[in-house]
């Protein structure tokens, strides 16, 4: 194939580049904000979110010695008086330097007790002679002639490691390496995964059932009416979150409005008043609520792409109404159901103030676990690892819903 | 009224509002003959489309019933009432292949896999379509989806087809051929159509007959050819072809011919169409193409004109010329071999024969 030449006798192809550059560059020009803005404070944070989840450099760093000794230490007899003496090196140089605190908090993670084992241990530090380290360690506490807290410094040892994942779905990895399941009392976070899938996907379909003759309503009345229902249907988005949930706390509380009227009109007993909050009837009734908005619009935008001739046609081909809404209508608002179950979805298991405000014990989803790992045990690595994998779950929702509907047909208001 | 043997469809006294205020088509009587093209034409707002909806069955009549093979259907849901439709945007479902948007109605009506392929394939063989079953409908172009629709509502054999302007989205090309088309199908199957436009040249190709609506009412039903030759009123004379106005009072009359004195003085010979009574305002109706230029000895109305525009349009030529003190009379002459040369301000003495000058209701100027 020959090369075209312009009039000019250049290349056409070199000029038509030479031309769109100018212009591809103004388009980079305006989107560079958004762009440097989005690398700061979303690429990065998430970055740094992936890193905390796997980075184990803390401990290690404390106890650089240490950390050689154990990792060549087998782990099923009694560690030897080397690495005593090397413990103790190790943490003396941490003491002196304040660092000891640290040192106790993280071993803590990795097994209760250490906490106070170590600040029991460190004033002792300086009153220790220069030889005999295990027997004065044992003296000072028996429990330092304990295998299993060896075993479990041993396992919070090496510099980058998958444990935070492990202990988010219950599960660790012994002293030798193996993967096991957490001792029963102590496994609760796969039930929590399991309420938020199972909260995720429940509200979802309800707010689909709620949204859909809404939306349809919508896009069928005169501008006029079916503007003044939008903004009821927006009213919520208007309306602080907080606000919102607190007034579900109101209705649905025991001595609240719906009690009240149940109550009143005799359908329940005033002894037995409804539990409908401080549970999973509270975080459902209030995330469908909260949702529902993120149903309807997308809904709504693609049932007002659908013309009403089509369901005309049908009805005049000899379709009954049912037939025809659902070989034409429904199919028709396929990408708007996809849409709008997405963003229910991936919001939803995500919600945070919700269920912390009206779920009690058993209402209560991941989220509300990834802030107490954030604010009360500040395991910020487990709340990362928690953070990651609820990112992934929603990236490999996003890869199933392009691979079964196409992401090309999706439609966002 | 006895309903003629051959009545297919048959609307009696048709009032509809949709406001409760204003009545949309008023006092509606129409039969529709069993086979025949029945046009609606009207212009927008006129009550034509409002009409077809009604018979349909996407609308029900305020008032009045409406009789299809001699039952009334009023009370029958448009998806028992067995009429195909074609609409104006062609409404053909996006996401279902041609075949599937064929087969739609035959599912319906749980006709057999091996004969739902058969009526497909003569429906398409009909359209010129063959090979077209798997594509989308976002995949033809305009005037293929139109077929497409047509196919529709042909293929599950209704007796009465309706079409809502369905080339109203086609070019002027496709228009025409389309027009062609429809008249050939029309006339192989045999159906009844009815048929709502607002273009009259749609409706003079294909029609049988033409209903002229205007503000809720039938202005004129006849056959195109009556139509366009002998307007009964201003309305119908305007709104079908060109023509000149000229307004003045009958002085004269017998039932052949009338006297119509003009308001510059001068009098005109003309066909009394609605009055007879003397002193009538009246709005008289000539067609461009009527008009003689150097008109023989026996016509009746000779003026002189004078040329201000000339215009050249391929096989004719139009003249705007001042004539009776109006400046916006048109004629047409054919472009033929001894054509006459015209200039712009030269004089020219024009006439016509009384009967192609309509004397028919005032409309003012």
């Amino acid at each position: 194939m020959s090369i075209i030449l312009t009039t000019e006798g250049l290349p056409l192809e070199k000029s038509l580049k030479k031309v769109e550059q100018k212009n591809k560059f103004r388009a980079f020009l305006l989107v560079l904000p958004l762009l440097l803005f989005l690398i700061v404070a979303y690429v990065w944070p998430i970055l740094n979110l992936l890193t905390r989840s796997v980075d184990n450099r803390l401990i290690s760093d404390l106890l650089p010695q240490t950390a050689i000794a154990l990792s060549n230490w087998e782990g099923n007899e009694m560690p030897s008086e080397d690495i005593y003496k090397t413990f103790y090196l190790d943490l003396n140089e941490a003491h002196k330097q304040k660092l000891s605190g640290k040192v106790s908090t993280r071993l803590n993670y990795a097994k209760n007790g250490f906490k106070s084992l170590i600040n029991k241990t460190r004033r002792k530090l300086k009153n220790f002679e220069d030889e005999n380290y295990k027997d004065q360690f044992i003296d000072l506490n028996k429990k330092w002639g304990d295998i299993e807290y060896w075993q479990a410094m041993k396992v919070a040892m090496p510099k980058y490691t998958i444990d935070k994942y492990l202990g988010s779905v219950d599960l660790e990895k012994n002293y030798s390496g193996e993967i096991i399941q957490k001792p029963e009392k102590r496994r609760i976070h796969r039930t929590l995964w399991y309420r938020t899938f199972y909260v995720a996907l429940g509200v979802t379909i309800c707010c689909l059932l709620l949204a859909y003759p809404i939306a349809h309503l919508l896009s069928t009345l005169p501008l006029r009416y079916s503007n003044l229902l939008l903004i009821c249907v927006l009213l919520p988005f208007w309306t602080s979150l907080l606000v919102r949930t607190s007034s579900w706390m109101i209705l649905l509380q025991q001595q609240g409005v719906l009690n009240d009227i149940l109550v009143y009109f005799k359908i329940v007993g005033d002894k037995s008043r409804l539990e409908l909050m401080y549970n999973m009837t509270g975080t459902f009734v209030a995330m469908t609520q909260i949702l529902l908005p993120f149903m309807v619009l997308p809904l709504y935008s693609v049932m007002k792409t659908i013309p009403p001739s089509l369901m005309r046609a049908g009805s005049s081909l000899g379709g009954t109404p049912f037939h025809s809404f659902r070989k034409i209508y429904f199919p028709l608002t396929y990408p708007g159901i996809g849409a709008g179950s997405l963003l229910v979805f991936i919001l939803a298991i995500g919600y945070y103030i919700t269920p912390a405000l009206v779920g009690g014990a058993s209402g209560t989803l991941i989220s509300n676990r990834i802030a107490y790992h954030m604010k009360e045990t500040l395991d910020w690595s487990m709340a990362s690892a928690m953070g990651t994998m609820l990112l992934v779950s929603v990236l490999v929702l996003y890869w199933l819903y392009n691979k079964i509907l196409g992401i090309d047909n999706i439609k966002l208001g | 009224m006895p309903q003629s043997s051959n009545t297919f469809v048959r609307f009696e006294k048709i009032d509809k509002s949709y406001d409760g205020k204003e009545l949309v088509v008023k006092n509606l009587n129409l039969d529709i003959a069993e086979g025949e093209f029945l046009t609606l034409l009207g212009p927008s707002g006129s009550g034509k489309t409002t009409t077809l909806m009604m018979l349909a069955g996407f609308e029900n009549p305020t008032s009045g019933e409406i009789y299809l093979d001699k039952k009334p259907i009023s009370s029958i849901t448009p998806h028992k009432r067995g009429i195909g439709m074609v609409f104006q945007n062609y409404a053909l479902f996006p996401h279902m292949t041609v075949y599937e948007n064929l087969a739609f109605p035959l599912r319906v009506r749980k006709i057999q896999n091996d004969e739902i392929e058969n009526k497909i394939n003569k429906a398409l063989d009909m359209v010129s379509l063959t090979n077209f079953e798997n594509r989308m409908p976002n995949q033809l172009s305009g005037g293929q989806q139109q077929r497409v629709a047509v196919a529709r509502a042909l293929v599950f054999e209704p007796k009465l087809v309706l079409m809502d302007e369905p080339l109203g989205a086609l070019d002027k090309n496709l228009r025409e051929s389309m027009q062609y088309e429809l008249k050939h199908i029309h006339e192989t199957l045999g159906v009844t159509i009815v048929y709502v436009t607002h273009d009259q040249g749609e409706a003079l190709t294909m029609s049988n007959r033409i209903a002229v609506f205007n503000d809720g009412h039938i202005q004129q039903l006849s056959s195109p050819n009556e139509l366009y030759e002998r307007p009964t009123n201003s309305f119908v004379a305007r709104f079908i072809g060109e023509n000149n106005i000229i307004n003045g009072t009958i002085i004269e009359s017998d039932s052949r011919q009338c006297k119509v004195k003009t308001n510059n003085g001068e009098t005109i010979h003309a066909n009394p169409v609605i009055s007879n009574n003397i002193g009538d305002a009246t709005s008289m109706s000539l067609r461009p193409e009527r008009v003689l230029i150097n008109p023989s000895d026996e016509i009746p109305n000779k003026f002189k004109a004078k040329i201000e525009e000339v215009i050249y349009h391929g096989d004719h030529t139009r003249l705007r010329v001042s004539l009776l003190d109006q400046s916006d009379f048109i004629l047409k002459v054919p472009n033929a071999s001894n054509t006459f040369s015209f200039e712009n301000g030269s004089e020219v003495l024009l006439g016509w024969d009384s009967q192609d000058c309509r004397a028919l209701d005032f409309i003012g100027n």
